[in-house]
C-alpha cells in the first residue's frame, strides 16, 4: 500500500512534475529558524518511538520528513504543536523551541501553541458538518468572522477544491470522495491562517491532479507560512521540499526498536550525495 | 495401507459425528434458554393482559380514587398517574444534567485512574439495590421533613444516574478521536471541542440510555415507599406533597378486600407495562439511528 503511490508518480511523473521555481536557497546561518528541537525523546508507555531528535525548521520553507513505516514520522511531528498531549502515557522529554519559546515547557498552553501551528492528518477527518462549515467552524470560534465568506472561498480556492464544491457547499462533508476530504482538511487548516503548517501525508489518497494542487499550495503557502510535511513520496519530497530529513528505524541495546534522524540537509544533498549510507539506500530505493 | 486409511477415515467421521451431535446439543439447549425467556415475557404480558383489560378505560387515567363510597362511582387513579409523570419527569431532570457531565469528564478529561475509579463507583451504584436507595433518602430528606414528591424524585435519579452516565460514557467512547483532534489542531479549546464537536454526535445515543433508564424507574416501587407513599386521593402536581405513583398504587390496590380494587390494580399495571415496552421499543429505534449516523461518520 505504501508502495503504490510510489510507483504511479514514477511512471507519471514527467506529466506532473511542478516547476520547482526554487529560488537557490540562502545560506542556511541567515535563515530565520522557526523550530530548534534539541534532543526530543517521545515515547508510548515505557518504549521510546523517536530518540534524540535534534533538527531546526527554517521559516519560509517546506521541510519534508521522509523515512520508512514506523519510524516515527507521525509522532514527531506530532510533536510540534502537542497534538501527542491526549493521548495516555505519551511522553516526550528535550526542548522544542519555538521562536525561541520552549512549547514543551509547563506552563505553555497547547491550545494556544495549536492555534498558530496547524495540522492536517494522515486520514483526512472532516467534520460531520456542511462543507461550509467545515471551514467556516474553526474561523467562528476563533473569532475570524468577518468576511466569513470570502475567507471560506480563498482556503477552499488554494486547497484545489472550490470549483468542484462551490455548487454544493451546503451539502455534508462527509458525502466527498477521500481525496476531496482530505482537501477539504487542508483548506480548514489553512483557513485559522496559522503561523506553520504541518502536513503528514497529505497527498497519500490524492489523484495526481490534486496532488499537484496541493503541491503548488506549498509552493505558494511558503511565501508567508513555513510547512513540514511527512510524505512517503520521493518525487513529492524532492519536488516541494527545499529541507529533507530522513528518519530511519534503528535497534537499541536490548533490541528495542525507536525511530531516529539520521541526516538533515538540503533535499538535493540528501537526494544527490546523501552523506549517511542508510539516507543513499532510502532514497535509491534500496531499502529493507 | 487400504484398511489403515479405512480405520483413520472411520475414526475422522465417528468424530465427527460426535461434533455434530454436541453442536446441535449445544443449539438446542441454547435455542430452548431464548425460547424460555421469551416465554416468561409473554406470560407476564398476557397474565397482565388478560386480568387488566378489563377494567381498562378513560376513567382509570382521569379519575382520582374514590374512598368508602357504598355506591358504586366511576373512579381510577389519575392520581397516580400524575405523580409518576412528576417525579419520573424530576428525576429525569435532575439525572440527565449531571449523568451526561459525569460522563464527559470520564470520557474526555479525567486520567486513566480516576476513569476507572469513577467507572467503578457508577458500576456499584447500579447494583445497589432500590431499598437501600429509598432508606438511605429517607434519613437524608425525608426524616423531620416528611415525604414528598421530591424526594421521590431524588430517590429515583439516584437510581437512574449511573444507567444515564454509563450509556452514554459508552456512545462518547464510539466518537471517533480523530474528530477531537481535527478540532483541536485548529486551536479550539477543549471544553469547546467537547461541547460543539464530540456532544451533537452522542445526541441519539444519550437519548437511548435516557429512555431505557426512564422505562426502568417509571416502576420502581421501593424507595417510593419510603419517600412518597402517604398519599390522599386527589390528583396533585405539586411535588412538594408526597404524590401517589403507578407502582405504589398497584402495590396499594392489590392489598385492598376489593375486588374492583385488584381489577385496577391490575389495569394500572398493564399500562405501566405498555408504556415500558414502547419505551424501550423507541429506545431501540433511537439507537439503530444514532449508530447509523456515527458510523457515517467514521
Ligand atoms: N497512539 C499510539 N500508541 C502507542 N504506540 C504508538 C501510537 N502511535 C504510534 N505508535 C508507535 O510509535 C511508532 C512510530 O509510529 P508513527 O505513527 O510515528 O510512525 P510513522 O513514521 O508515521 O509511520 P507511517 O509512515 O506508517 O505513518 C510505531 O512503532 C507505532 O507503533
Ligand atoms: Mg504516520
Amino acid at each position: 500500500m505504501t508502495k503504490e503511490p510510489e510507483d504511479v508518480s514514477t511512471t507519471i511523473e514527467p506529466t506532473v512534475r511542478v516547476e520547482t521555481r526554487r529560488q537557490p536557497m540562502p545560506p542556511r546561518e541567515r535563515l530565520e529558524r522557526v523550530f530548534q528541537i534539541e534532543n526530543l525523546t517521545a515515547s508510548y508507555g515505557p518504549k521510546p518511538a523517536i530518540r534524540n531528535v535534534s533538527l531546526d525548521v527554517y521559516k519560509n520553507l517546506v521541510t519534508a520528513i521522509i523515512g520508512p513505516s514506523g519510524c516515527g514520522k507521525s509522532t514527531f511531528i506530532r510533536c510540534l504543536n502537542r497534538m501527542n498531549d491526549l493521548i495516555p502515557h505519551f511522553r516526550q522529554t528535550g526542548t522544542i523551541r519555538y521562536h525561541g519559546q520552549d512549547i514543551l515547557a509547563r506552563d505553555v498552553d497547547p491550545v494556544a501553541v495549536r492555534r498558530t501551528i496547524g495540522m492536517v492528518f494522515q486520514r483526512p477527518n472532516p467534520f460531520p458538518k456542511s462543507i461550509y462549515d467545515n471551514v467556516a467552524w474553526g474561523l467562528k470560534v476563533l473569532g475570524m468572522r468577518d468576511d466569513l465568506d470570502g475567507r471560506v472561498e480563498r482556503a477552499l480556492t488554494q486547497a484545489a477544491l472550490w470549483d468542484e464544491v462551490k455548487d454544493r457547499l451546503k451539502a455534508s462533508a462527509l458525502s466527498l470522495s477521500g481525496g476531496q476530504q482530505q482537501r477539504l482538511c487542508i483548506a480548514r487548516a489553512i483557513a485559522v491562517e496559522p503561523d506553520v503548517v504541518l502536513m503528514d501525508e497529505p497527498a497519500s489518497a490524492l489523484d495526481p491532479i490534486a496532488t499537484q494542487a496541493i503541491e503548488q499550495l506549498m509552493h505558494d503557502l511558503k511565501r508567508s507560512y513555513s510547512i513540514v510535511i511527512v510524505t512517503h513520496n520521493m518525487q513529492q519530497a524532492a519536488r516541494v521540499a527545499d529541507m529533507t530529513a530522513f528518519f530511519s528505524i534503528s535497534t537499541g541495546e536490548e533490541g528495542e526498536r525507536f525511530g531516529e534522524l539520521v541526516e538533515y540537509d538540503a533535499t538535493e544533498k540528501i537526494f544527490t550525495a546523501p552523506a549517511d549510507r542508510r539516507t543513499e539506500d532510502y532514497v535509491t530505493g534500496r531499502f529493507g | 495401507m487400504s484398511v489403515h486409511g479405512l480405520s483413520r477415515s472411520q475414526q475422522r467421521s465417528d468424530r465427527l459425528a460426535r461434533r455434530r451431535a454436541v453442536n446441535r446439543l449445544m443449539e438446542t439447549l441454547a435455542w430452548l434458554s431464548a425460547a424460555l425467556a421469551v416465554a416468561v415475557l409473554g406470560v407476564v404480558v398476557w397474565s397482565v393482559a388478560a386480568r387488566g383489560a378489563g377494567a381498562l378505560n378513560l376513567d382509570l387515567l382521569t379519575k382520582p380514587p374514590v374512598p368508602f363510597s357504598l355506591t358504586p362511582v366511576k373512579q381510577g387513579v389519575a392520581n397516580a398517574f400524575a405523580g409518576t409523570i412528576v417525579i419520573v419527569g424530576l428525576a429525569t431532570a435532575m439525572a440527565l444534567p449531571v449523568g451526561i457531565l459525569v460522563a464527559i469528564y470520564v470520557n474526555e478529561f479525567a486520567r486513566p485512574a480516576a476513569r476507572s475509579g469513577i467507572t467503578l463507583a457508577l458500576d456499584v451504584l447500579n447494583g445497589v439495590p432500590a431499598i437501600v436507595i429509598g432508606i438511605f433518602v429517607f434519613g437524608l430528606l425525608v426524616v423531620g421533613r416528611g415525604q414528598s414528591g421530591l424526594a421521590g424524585a431524588f430517590a429515583l435519579a439516584c437510581l437512574m444516574l449511573p444507567l444515564v452516565a454509563r450509556s452514554t460514557m459508552e456512545v462518547l467512547s464510539l466518537v471517533p478521536s480523530s474528530l477531537r483532534e481535527a478540532s483541536l489542531a485548529l486551536g479550539v479549546p477543549r471544553w469547546r471541542t467537547t461541547l460543539s464537536i464530540v456532544l451533537p454526535q452522542t445526541i441519539g445515543g444519550v437519548l437511548t440510555g435516557t429512555t431505557l433508564a426512564v422505562a426502568r424507574i417509571a416502576g420502581e416501587t421501593a424507595p417510593l415507599l419510603f419517600t412518597s407513599s402517604i398519599v390522599g386521593t386527589q390528583v396533585s402536581w405539586d411535588p412538594h406533597r408526597a404524590l401517589q405513583t403507578v407502582p405504589v398504587a398497584i402495590f396499594e390496590l392489590s392489598e385492598s378486600p376489593d375486588p374492583a380494587d385488584h381489577a385496577r390494580a391490575w389495569a394500572a399495571a398493564l399500562v405501566l407495562l405498555v408504556f415500558i415496552l414502547f419505551a424501550s421499543l423507541g429506545a431501540r429505534w433511537l439507537a439503530t439511528r444514532s449508530r447509523r449516523k456515527l458510523g457515517a461518520a467514521r
